[in-house]
């Protein structure tokens, strides 16, 4: 594997002058996404916030071929692109070339609309990769709810009020949901670790068969931060264990480094406080009364999945 | 070839095959089914070499083949009813994204209530979409015109979705003998051996499917306003060359016994058959009464239209579909706007019939031809009528 010097010498597939936000983690992600294409390589985006600040016609920031036809099908649109070229290599008419596919969807796009799509291009085996960048919302649509949004923040349509303090469901197990398929490679990732997503980009491209990577990409304006501490959000869910780093080989669990760390050393396991009072969108556990019940209720719900998940990798 | 007797469903996939199209993603609904199973057993008995995606979904199904098309590969599917409404927002992106994509669909009613026979309204639901949108009346029909579809889509000039609907049961699962053509005639007649022709190729990366903010959308649109526009001499040249290929003869907008007709049904698809029998029992009778059968759909042939009616003084729309709180029927307003621009107005009366599979024997046709020139004899337009129906 190639040192993180190395990977920053390499070509950049996504350019720069795209219109994400400015500490948009979504686009530091597909930056080191592309650093791990060392084969020809098409994107297939899902409608959201990468989608439309990346190809506002007549421009691209993609130097990869890169389709997007809709928000709920980007697995099935990746089905019908590997298919093609099965037939059409198989038929000599392209190069008899393996052609890597990734798939983009954010968590709205994933776990909520586009979620039938996956399960379907799943079980039937394709051969490509999916990177789900989680935001925690409909950050592109105005910070809706989605079924990736954590529990207790604040959205536009889980909004905290005087009755209701934000959303009252805890984030879908969209990991487990994907591992039940059986694909050969399933992973978690984040932008503060960046050879450790390449590598896992690099993996799962590499596998015959489906493969999964879950992301969490912290979203400035949805999350309420300040721009300049995106990365460090991403670092923060790992440190917390509100995202552990992890990836599912043949369904075998492995723990990566940065998460296991903490499952070795548990005095290094940060409380979820500190992801809470980091953002805007919790602000109401604080404010105007500590809600010790909520805040309770969310690290419970985190050392429960940290413990399954520790068990699962055998540490 | 000696003919075959086969349903309208097992004609499309045998049209299929010969196409042996590189891409089938396809989700099974009734009354389509005989189509995507027989062209499975095709797949399974190495009788093509397409890949077969078996989708969870129609809507996965119609993105399926915006991919595969997108990535350069010719492709089929198939579906009706509530499967091409699951897949009504990616049927529009099939156009506009440019790509051929050929769906056969046996025409079925819509839920609810639900019911699972014939009817067209499935169809005409997205005839604003930029689909060429075909229909065909009988098996043979069925079988040429979906291998004519590739010709017609896959045209340079062209370069949209072409739809070939057939009436559910009435004809997707009636036997009727065709004659075939063989497998080298239908590779010659799309053009021979192909080559690559990727779109999505990683020597020459482009983006496909970008926002159109208010500065573009517009032009995009009109990009495919404007294929459907130069469709139709393709149309007209493909029939031309079935023709010459099978002594078969098609054209967008069809007639019969029209020449002295005084009065004239207009309809599309299985209803055109009883239409003509009828003719026949009204001609004995005197009667000067024809038929215009619309085949093409979208592109609308308008111009071939009124050239048909010019001398006609009564219309008869009878369509095998319905809209609700509408002026009229749906292929009706379609006539009637034709009808606006022509020297001569004729009077026009509009019917519903059929919904869901029902019957409409020839006597009924006879009775909806009485009926219809009575009204025209008392100096009056019809309103749209729903034929049959218990009020």
């Amino acid at each position: 594997m190639p040192t993180l010097k190395e990977y920053a010498k390499k070509e950049v597939h996504f350019s720069g002058g795209h219109r994400l936000c400015a500490g948009c983690a979504a686009g530091s992600m597909a930056r080191q996404v592309t650093m791990a294409f060392d084969k020809p390589t098409v994107i297939c985006n899902a409608t959201g916030c990468l989608e439309v600040a990346s190809t506002i016609y007549p421009f691209t920031a993609w130097k990869v071929p890169w389709l997007h036809v809709a928000f709920e099908n980007t697995s099935a649109v990746a089905s019908g692109v590997e298919a093609a070229y099965n037939a059409m290599r198989r038929k000599g008419m392209i190069k008899d070339e393996h052609i890597d596919i990734v798939a983009f969807g954010g968590d709205g796009g994933t776990f909520d609309i586009g979620l039938q799509s996956l399960s379907g291009a799943l079980e039937r085996g394709h051969d490509f990769l999916y990177i789900c960048y989680d935001n925690g919302a409909y950050m592109n649509t105005g910070i809706q709810r989605s079924g990736g949004t954590p529990f207790s923040a604040s959205t536009t349509t889980s909004p905290a009020g005087s009755v209701v303090p934000g959303k009252g469901q805890f984030k879908k197990p969209l990991v487990d949901i994907v591992v039940a398929h059986r694909i050969p490679f399933v992973a978690t990732a984040v932008p503060a670790e960046p050879k450790d997503l390449i590598e896992k980009v690099r993996q799962g491209l590499d596998v015959e068969g489906p493969a999964f990577i879950h992301v969490d990409a912290s979203c400035t304006r949805g999350q309420r931060f300040d721009p300049t501490l995106s990365i460090e959000m991403t670092r923060l869910v790992v440190e917390t264990c509100v995202h552990p780093l992890y990836r599912v080989v043949n369904g075998e669990y492995q723990m990566d480094r940065p998460s296991l760390r903490i499952a070795n050393d548990s005095s290094k396991k940060k409380p979820i406080e500190e992801y809470l009072k980091a953002q805007g969108r919790f602000r109401h556990l604080y404010k105007p009364e500590r809600r010790d019940d909520l805040i309770k209720m969310f690290q419970e719900d985190v050392d429960k999945r940290w413990e399954e998940i520790k068990a699962k990798c055998g540490v | 070839m000696s003919k075959i007797a086969v349903t309208g469903d097992d004609a499309i996939a045998q049209a299929a095959k010969l196409v042996n199209p590189d891409v089938v993603a396809a989700y099974p609904i009734t009354p389509q089914t005989i189509i995507v199973e027989r062209f499975s057993d095709f797949v399974a008995d190495g009788e093509v070499d397409t890949e077969f995606v078996c989708v969870e979904s129609e809507h996965s199904a119609m993105s399926a083949c915006i991919g595969a098309s997108t990535a350069g590969g010719r492709v089929f599917t198939s579906s009706a009813s509530a499967g091409l409404m699951l897949m009504y927002e990616i049927l529009q992106i099939a156009s506009s994204s440019r790509t051929p994509i050929v769906c056969a669909v046996a025409n079925r009613a819509i839920s609810g209530p639900i019911n699972i026979h014939g009817e067209q309204t499935d169809q005409l639901l997205f005839r604003d979409s930029g689909w060429i949108s075909q229909f065909a009346e009988t098996n043979q029909e069925a079988y040429d015109q979906t291998i004519m579809a590739f010709k017609i889509g896959e045209h340079p000039e062209v370069l949209l979705p072409v739809a070939v609907g057939i009436d559910g049961f009435i004809v997707s699962h009636a036997i009727e003998g065709i004659e075939p053509v063989t497998k080298d005639a239908v590779s010659n007649f799309l053009g021979g051996e192909r080559k690559s022709s990727l779109r999505l190729d990683p020597d020459n990366p482009v983006s496909i499917g970008l926002l159109h903010l208010q500065d573009y959308y517009m032009e995009a649109r009109a990009q495919v306003r404007d294929a459907q526009q130069r469709s139709k001499q393709v149309i007209f040249d493909t029939f031309n060359d079935w023709r010459k290929l099978t002594g078969r003869e098609y054209n967008p907008i069809e007639s019969y016994e029209i020449d002295d007709a005084d009065y004239a049904f207009v309809t599309m698809g299985s209803g055109a058959g009883n239409a003509r029998t009828a003719i026949d029992e009204l001609r004995a009778n005197g009667e000067k009464v024809g038929l215009i059968k619309v085949r093409v759909y979208r592109p609308w042939f308008g111009e071939e239209f009124s050239n048909l009616t010019k001398n006609i003084k009564g219309i008869i729309s009878v369509e095998r579909a319905h809209s609700f709180g509408s002026p009229g029927g749906i292929l009706g307003q379609d006539v009637k706007s034709t009808l606006f621009d022509a020297k001569q107005t004729p009077y026009i009366a509009e019917y519903c019939y059929g919904l869901g599979g029902r019957d409409c024997l020839v006597k009924e046709w006879v009775e909806i031809y009485n009926r219809s020139k009575q009204g025209f004899k008392e100096g009056k337009n019809l309103p749209y009528f729903w034929w049959g129906v218990r009020e």
